[in-house]
């Protein structure tokens, strides 16, 4: 046991407030919660006790917790509820998880994200678990009359030894929600975890695999009607007129009219998205047919004029300069390869790069490029929304809910306080349902028609109202000396319209002399968040050079990488470098081991890559043969170190996931842009991995340890296109400089 | 508009739709049966498959007034209780992660299963590869597969 201070200030210890007298039921929704052991049907308790914001304990010895933050895949609704579980010390068969609604003053950080979620919250859910479990030991013990130091627990039971005696927690649940909530609590050693790094199936699996409800799609409510937007055509174009007579004879259809997103003064924040602001409406009946009378819908738009307008960002807000104009894939082509032949942005300098790279016996110098990327999260966009009076009730699919709030606060002049936003599950995010510009258009369609209203974008306009993984760019120079030694090495990175430069990561720290230095280019395309943002780039781009200089040096690709981290373990250069150099190479060692690199390539040819980025490390061995004169990824090898693995088969399924994600993105995946508008939009256009495309097999390993968990969403996603790419040099002899992979190929 | 008397799961429904209405937004809309999924509306995606007389098709583009007496079953109706064999092969091998494909997989899945019963990697290839995962969770779906197609 080691002792923490509680690490939720009051917030999570916030009751219901009638529960204030003890022992009053809950209204709960039986329908929204799960029960973990899909085969034994939990029974529910005829009382809840609230033991804080998170627990809740039955008389019958059933617990139910929340799960904070939203779900869109990674597991969080089963991982962080089972944190909780650990620390409680219950059976986890004894276990219903529910979705907590949007709620800051009960719960922290309810955002999905950056792979934070686990990573941000592991303390706080563990003391949380703790204390509930303290709380119901100290109860047990007035009762009993015994000190409580000598009171155990295990799997939901209290135990005294002494005395002999022995309660399930049902029976004390009423009596623990009236103990102060303690200010320090007992954790478990790591060692002890009986639920942590045990596999438990998804919660939510018996009602997916069933068709239940879940998603904000399937939303249904009393009197609710459907509405679907048109969107300008391209980016670069705003609405000038729209008469909608046609279209409102069309059977179903309610009303039709323009809306604006914002207020004239609002200062968006970094989730806003500033294109297409005025929309037009079309509310109705049902899907098809608002969705038909869209097409009867006779709108003009037009070109707008640079305008500037003032962003939200991680680091405060700034004057932004939107350019006018309809921009092309071939423009920003030229204007990347102008940018980059300018002096760019030096972010960081070690040693003496010009004089290194002067002296290099040997200069190795690559560009690289990948075009913009769509999300195509499965569940096209949608969100529920009800207006009335002096209440908002929105639901849907948010990565960020609390952004959610105060965007609609602020469009619709309504207080927080009055706004209740309640997360479905999500048909994927990848970084798109962090903006959510679609929750406040449902609630300003809504309050206009005065009724309920169900907002549903079609696919292509789930595309076409995009914020893209930008176009990138970027130029490396590696030097060596006459030992094939790295003596000097310059990243020049840049893009439409963000630089992804990372500028202390690898192999900043390795090399005396380092030259980082970034570049954009103006773009009025939306652009954002899309899995391991800047990282999905620059990562794979990196880690495809450095094959390029491990092959110029004439060493194995593994070991100029491990020699390179252990100078950097020795005698790092600079002090800001973001990585733990001996992580890094543990993970490298562990997929060489588990690859059996070096030994049986067979007619395969393999590939090799690792990154950190999140907070965790990944690397991973890709295996390719030529079948019917096309490459096809055979088998990936994977090696992890995220911390602890809280549910290990869940995390071996987010590292596949990622893995053929990664695969397809490399390949196939590009979104280009002819006048403004981009020219996928479905699927038939835009080219996602398919089942016959994916790795025959991937295994996937984790380095052991006991550090604090990490992300794991998005870790794995870079190394893997450039484990593919360098694995598809040795199939083939070329380097693959430009993503997709398979254009190259043509 | 007109009226279609569909069997859908063993049951009779009655609708009043414009016949050139997709199957889809007839059960998502009208009959509020929400396990068929939209993902693409252009039969790229398979997110919406359901079973005509036993066959995997795509219900974002069939029309109501094209389906007549034949049966639809929808992952509703699959099971009673979510026993089929394919669907406990799914929750056995944990496939899901955002679950918004899988409905529709195990659809197709299913009606593979039915009519060869130990298909082949290849022949298992040739029936799923029109049915995306966002997701990427094609690896598990191979195993729940063999798995389902072993029971
Ligand atoms: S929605 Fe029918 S195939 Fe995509
Ligand atoms: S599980 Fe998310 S799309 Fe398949």
């Amino acid at each position: 046991m080691t002792t923490a201070k509680i690490q939720f200030g009051r917030r999570s210890f916030i009751k219901s407030t009638v529960l204030a007298g003890g022992g009053l039921m809950l209204g709960f929704n039986l329908l929204a919660s799960c029960k973990p052991g899909s085969a034994n049907e939990l029974e529910i308790p005829d009382e809840w006790f609230e033991i804080n914001a998170y627990l809740k304990i039955g008389e019958n010895g059933v617990v139910s917790i929340m799960s904070k933050n939203p779900e869109f895949g990674q597991g969080v609704m089963t991982s962080m509820p089972m944190v909780i579980a650990e620390e409680l010390d219950v059976d986890w068969k004894n276990v219903m998880v529910e979705q907590a609604p949007f709620d800051a003053a009960r719960f922290e950080r309810q955002f999905t994200g950056g792979s934070q979620a686990l990573r941000s919250s592991w303390q706080m859910l563990r003391t949380t678990g703790a204390a509930a479990r303290q709380m119901l030991r100290e109860a047990a013990a007035k009762a009993w009359d015994v000190p409580v130091a000598e009171i155990t627990t295990a799997a939901g039971m209290l135990q005294h030894t002494g005395s002999g005696k022995k309660a399930g927690y049902g029976e004390f649940a009423s009596a623990a929600a009236q103990i102060p909530v303690p200010t320090e609590v007992e954790l478990k050693e790591p060692k002890d975890f009986t639920i942590v790094g045990k596999s438990k199936k998804n919660v939510n699996g018996k009602d997916i695999v069933t068709g239940k409800p879940l998603f904000g799609l399937d939303v249904e409510k009393e009197g609710m009607l459907i509405a679907t937007v048109a969107i300008p055509p391209a980016f670069g174009m705003k609405l000038k007129s729209f008469d909608a007579t046609e279209a409102k004879t069309m059977p179903g259809i309610k009303d039709i009219f323009s809306f604006k997103s914002y207020n004239d003064d609002y200062e968006q924040n970094m989730f806003d998205t500033n294109a297409f602001t005025e929309l037009v409406a079309i509310v109705g009946n049902s899907t098809w047919e608002v969705m038909n009378a869209k097409l009867m819908l006779n709108v003009e738009w037009e070109p707008f004029s640079d305008y500037q307008y003032t962003a939200g960002g991680f680091r405060g807000s700034q004057e932004v300069t939107v350019p006018a104009g309809l921009e092309s894939t071939a423009d920003h082509m030229v204007k990347m390869k102008e940018a980059a032949a300018k002096p760019g942005n030096i972010v960081r300098k070690d040693g003496n790069p010009d004089e290194a790279f002067k002296n290099a016996a040997k200069v190795i110098e690559s560009t690289y490029t990948a075009p913009f990327l769509g999300h195509f999260m499965m569940e096209p966009i949608n969100f529920y929304a009800d207006v009335t009076e002096d209440m908002v009730t929105v639901i849907g699919p948010s990565q960020a809910p609390e952004f959610v709030e105060g965007t609609i606060s602020a469009r619709l002049g309504i207080p927080r306080e009055k706004i209740d936003v309640q997360i479905t599950r999500m048909g994927g995010g990848f970084g798109r349902r962090a903006y959510n510009h679609y929750a406040t258009e449902a609630a300003v369609i809504s309050q206009q028609v005065k009724a309920p209203v169900k907002l549903v974008y079609s696919r292509e306009d789930t595309t076409r109202f995009g914020v893209f993984r930008p176009a990138y760019y970027v130029t490396f120079r590696a030097g060596l000396d006459a030992n094939n030694n790295m003596i000097a090495f310059h990243v020049k990175a840049g893009g439409v319209p963000e630089s992804p430069l990372h500028a202390n990561r690898f192999p900043a720290g390795a090399v005396d002399n380092y030259l980082a230095e970034a570049w954009t280019v103006d773009s009025n395309i939306t652009i954002g968040a899309f899995r391991a943002p800047g990282s999905n780039f620059i990562g794979p781009a990196e880690q495809l050079f450095l094959d390029e200089v491990a092959e110029a040096a004439g060493k194995d690709p593994i070991q100029f990488r491990l020699d390179l981290f252990k100078k950097a373990q020795e005698n790092p250069v600079g002090e800001r470098n973001d990585y733990d150099a001996a992580r890094y190479a543990g993970v490298l060692e562990l997929v060489r081991e588990k690859s059996g690199w070096g030994q049986n390539d067979s007619g395969r040819k393999r590939g090799v890559a690792a990154y950190f980025c999140h907070n965790s490390y990944a690397a991973h061995v890709v295996d390719v043969v030529m079948e019917n004169g096309k490459p096809r990824v055979e088998n990936v090898v994977s090696a992890m170190d995220c911390g602890i693995v809280v549910n290990p088969d869940a995390a071996v399924n987010m590292v596949e996931g990622a893995v053929v994600d990664g695969i397809g993105c490399a390949m196939y995946g590009e979104i280009t842009f002819t006048d403004g508008a981009p020219d996928m939009d479905n699927f038939d256009s835009y080219r996602m991995i398919r089942y016959n495309e994916a790795p025959k097999k991937i295994d996937v390993h984790f380095v052991q340890n006991e550090i604090a968990p990490t992300g794991l969403g998005e870790p794995p996603f870079p190394p893997i296109f450039a484990a593919l790419g360098n694995a598809l040099y040795k199939l083939t002899g070329d380097r693959y400089y430009h993503q997709p992979f398979n254009k190259e190929d043509s | 508009m007109a009226q279609f008397n569909l069997r859908i799961n063993g049951k009779q429904h009655q609708v009043d739709v414009d016949p050139s209405t997709p199957l889809l937004w007839v059960l998502r809309d009208h009959l509020k049966m929400k396990g068929t999924k939209y993902g693409c509306g252009v039969a790229q995606c398979g997110s919406c498959t359901i079973h005509l007389d036993g066959q995997a098709v795509r219900s974002c583009i069939t029309f109501v007034d094209s389906v007549g007496d034949k049966e639809i079953t929808t992952i509703e109706g699959l099971s009673e209780n979510g026993d089929h064999p394919v669907q406990q092969a799914w929750l056995e091998h944990d496939v899901a992660q955002c679950g918004y494909c899988q409905p529709g997989q195990i659809m197709q899945a299913a009606a593979l299963l039915k009519e060869n019963p130990h298909p082949s990697d290849e022949e298992i290839e040739e029936a799923m590869s029109g049915n995306i995962c966002r997701c990427g969770t094609y690896t598990r779906i191979k195993q729940a597969i063999k798995t389902a197609s072993n029971s």
